[in-house]
């Protein structure tokens, strides 16, 4: 079950972020760039960390894939243009696809759909949960953290310095 | 001339805007309890008020007889042209009026309920009444005739026909043989 | 023969499914009844008793309308947008729990589909998704009006987002748990969590009237400036997806708050086990009384207060209430030290 639950969610994956490449409509690869974080996620999940499978979705799929979408919307990078690249592009992430999916399935029926090796027996005892995570973070690993949280805000300021004329 | 010009200072309370919220929100709750405008169309009929001016009748007399004497003062008053009289002599010879409307016709569409007709009667003879629902799906049926309009004076005179029909008598307006 | 586990979450996601849809058509009814109450008037009440058969009529038409697709709409992304919408609405009611342990001859049987443990992440990060639709849809239909009401609501999520994330963090850090199982049984130890987080509270309820797209914050709709905003060239039954999902927000919305602020299915000064079953059934119906207040809350909200502008909303959130939710953390943190 679990495997098989893999191999779609990773030829999914595969196939969706080679659409986001492929494809020259913008929209289409924005759209398709959540699906593939939501895929990615559901990998994540397949693999009990559930933590970084929830905010794979939360963080990249809901707040800076809308984003990205709403600057795509703003520069107007209309179908109008698109258009016909998509069209042409057409054979091409479809037969990139189906290559894919053929890969994918190739591969379960190589190995005779059998199990990925087992990761539960692996994992320790509250692991993907966030009470082991958050006592790392602010133990453990508190100056990287906390250093990426400065760097984090200096961008921030940065980017807004740069784009207001007047502040 | 001085104008009174009012100018709202938001207190300190105010500012949090949450005092207003609640202000607010009860107001909306307490009239969500007060009685309701709205009538129930056809279940229970708006009464127009005194001096409406609906669907035309043609009043009778004491003896029943119709009190128009087709002196076509109605006609030449209309300024929607929408009455239509032919006179004849009186069908009775007992001293009565010796004129007599042989058609009385008003098209309803036509007309504009401005009352002129009513205003220019010497007789009293032709009155609006309160009806406003009559209705048709053909322009014909609206041409109302003059034995069409006395009939609107026989259920209109004994009183408001919607006070009535919200009382729960059963009172025909037929539309499509006025 | 299945296992009972596996029947028993079947029948709940029929039941929760059934019933959602159920109060989603409560609601269309309820929103133009109290509307109209609000106003004077009567509201539709011909249709069955008293109006109740309203809901499937308007169904009923729905479905048998024309479906229209515009000419200049992007047909996969316009065609996509009301199922991104809809099936996030859907799907958040499954971690929220609506009543006490149901026993089933051995068995305990928890009135909940799912205990995730990341509960309130899973329903932040649907909401979260649920913006696509609506930014596609305005983007797909070809328009200007639906283009300019989706950039305004992603802008709009977005920042409430943020509010409404960190108001839940006082909650989180108080109760210790990440899940509404935790979340419920601690506020049925120690009391209803309004009590202790009454900012978060204030903050949350504002944020999701925002995250609903609901009056006094329904920008990206805001009839009189952009006709109807993301679903102004939807018709049919696509408009009935947008139409329900917005309203299975707002249930899951009031659910959430329900959960989190307000003891969930707890009822006050009752003792739910001591009771069996009687008790849970009286859970149940304390949470969709509770729900119910919600739900009427914001129809009450929509008919009272008039639209906020656009750069008055985006004050609101960032200056405001961002601030304050920030505060509120910073306040729970220093009440849990000094406390241990």
């Amino acid at each position: 079950m679990t495997s098989i639950l893999f191999y779609m969610f990773a030829s999914l994956l595969i196939g969706s972020s080679l659409f986001v490449v492929l494809n020259r409509n913008p929209i289409y690869s924005v759209v398709m760039l959540v699906f593939a974080f939501a895929n990615l996620a559901a990998l994540y999940f397949l693999l009990e960390a559930y933590f970084i499978g929830i905010l794979q979705i939360l963080v990249y799929a809901g707040a800076i894939m809308v984003l990205f979408l709403f600057v795509v919307m703003l520069l107007n990078v209309g179908p109008d243009r698109a258009r016909p690249q998509w069209a042409a592009m057409d054979r091409w992430w479809f037969g990139g696809m189906v290559g894919v999916v053929g890969l994918t399935l190739l591969a379960l029926v190589t190995r005779g759909m059998g199990p990925l090796r087992s990761s539960a027996a692996d994992i320790d005892d509250g692991f993907g949960e966030i009470a082991p995570l958050a006592t790392d973070l602010f133990s453990r690993y508190l100056l990287p953290f906390e250093t990426a949280a400065l760097l984090l805000t200096v961008a921030l300021i940065g980017t807004v310095f740069l784009a207001k004329r007047r502040i | 001339m001085a104008t009174v010009v009012r100018t709202y200072e938001p207190g300190y309370w105010d500012k949090f805007y949450l005092p207003a919220i609640a202000r607010g929100l009860l107001l909306t709750l307490v009239r969500m309890f007060r009685r309701k405008d709205t009538i129930p169309y056809p279940d229970i009929k708006y009464v127009p008020a005194d001096g409406y001016r609906g669907l035309h009748r043609l009043n009778k007399d004491e003896d029943g007889r119709i009190k128009c004497v087709a002196c076509e003062m109605c006609q030449t008053a209309c300024p929607a042209h929408c009455i239509d009289i032919v006179p004849e002599p009186a069908p009775w010879d007992d001293g009565g009026e010796e004129r007599h409307p042989a058609k009385f016709e008003i098209d309803l569409l036509k007309c504009i309920f401005c009352g002129f007709c009513e205003l220019a009667c010497p007789k009293d003879a032709i009155e609006l009444t309160e009806i406003y629902d009559y209705a048709s799906f053909s322009r014909d049926d609206l041409i109302i005739d003059r034995e069409g309009l006395l009939k609107v004076y026989d259920i209109t005179s004994m009183g408001n026909i919607y006070e009535r029909q919200n009382r729960g008598e059963s009172i025909q307006i037929d539309t499509g043989n006025l | 023969m299945i296992p009972f586990y596996i029947g028993a979450t079947l029948v709940k996601v029929l039941v929760v499914f059934s019933a959602t849809l159920l109060m989603i058509m409560a609601m269309t009814l309820a929103e133009r009844r109290v509307s109209a109450f609000m106003q004077y008037r009567l509201g539709p009440n011909r249709v069955g008793w008293g109006g109740i058969l309203q809901p499937v009529a308007d169904g009923l038409k729905f479905i048998l309308k024309e479906d229209i697709i515009p000419d200049k709409a992007d047909r996969p992304i316009y065609l996509m947008a009301p199922v991104i919408t809809m099936v996030p609405a859907l799907m958040t009611m499954a971690v929220i729990p609506f009543g006490a342990p149901l026993q089933v001859g051995e068995y305990m049987v928890p009135l909940q589909i799912a205990d995730l443990n990341i509960g309130l992440l899973y329903i932040l990060a649907l909401t979260s998704v649920g913006v696509y639709g609506i930014v596609l849809a305005g983007w797909g239909s070809g328009s200007k009006y639906p283009l300019l009401g989706g950039l305004r609501s992603s802008a709009q999520l977005i920042s409430y987002e943020l509010a409404m994330g960190l108001s839940l963090i006082g909650v989180i850090m108080i109760t210790g748990g990440l899940t509404f199982g935790e979340i419920v049984a601690y506020q049925q130890e120690t009391g209803w969590n309004i009590w202790k987080q009454p900012l978060a509270a204030l903050i949350f309820l504002i944020a999701i009237f925002a995250e609903t797209n609901r009056l006094p914050f329904d920008m990206t709709e805001a009839e009189q400036e952009l006709v109807g905003g993301y679903h102004t060239e939807y018709s049919s039954f696509k408009f009935a997806m947008f139409f329900m999902s917005e309203y299975a927000n707002m249930i899951t919305a009031s659910a959430f708050m329900v959960s989190l602020f307000f003891g969930g299915w707890d009822v006050p000064f009752v003792d739910e086990a001591a009771l069996g079953n009687l008790g849970v059934g009286l859970s149940v119906l304390a949470f969709l009384a509770k729900v119910g207040f919600f739900l009427f809350l914001y129809i009450w909200v929509r008919w009272t207060f008039p639209r906020f502008r656009y750069d008055q909303l985006m004050r609101l959130g960032w200056k405001v209430l961002l601030p304050l939710a920030l505060a509120n953390v910073f306040l729970t943190g220093l009440y849990l030290v000094w406390k241990a």
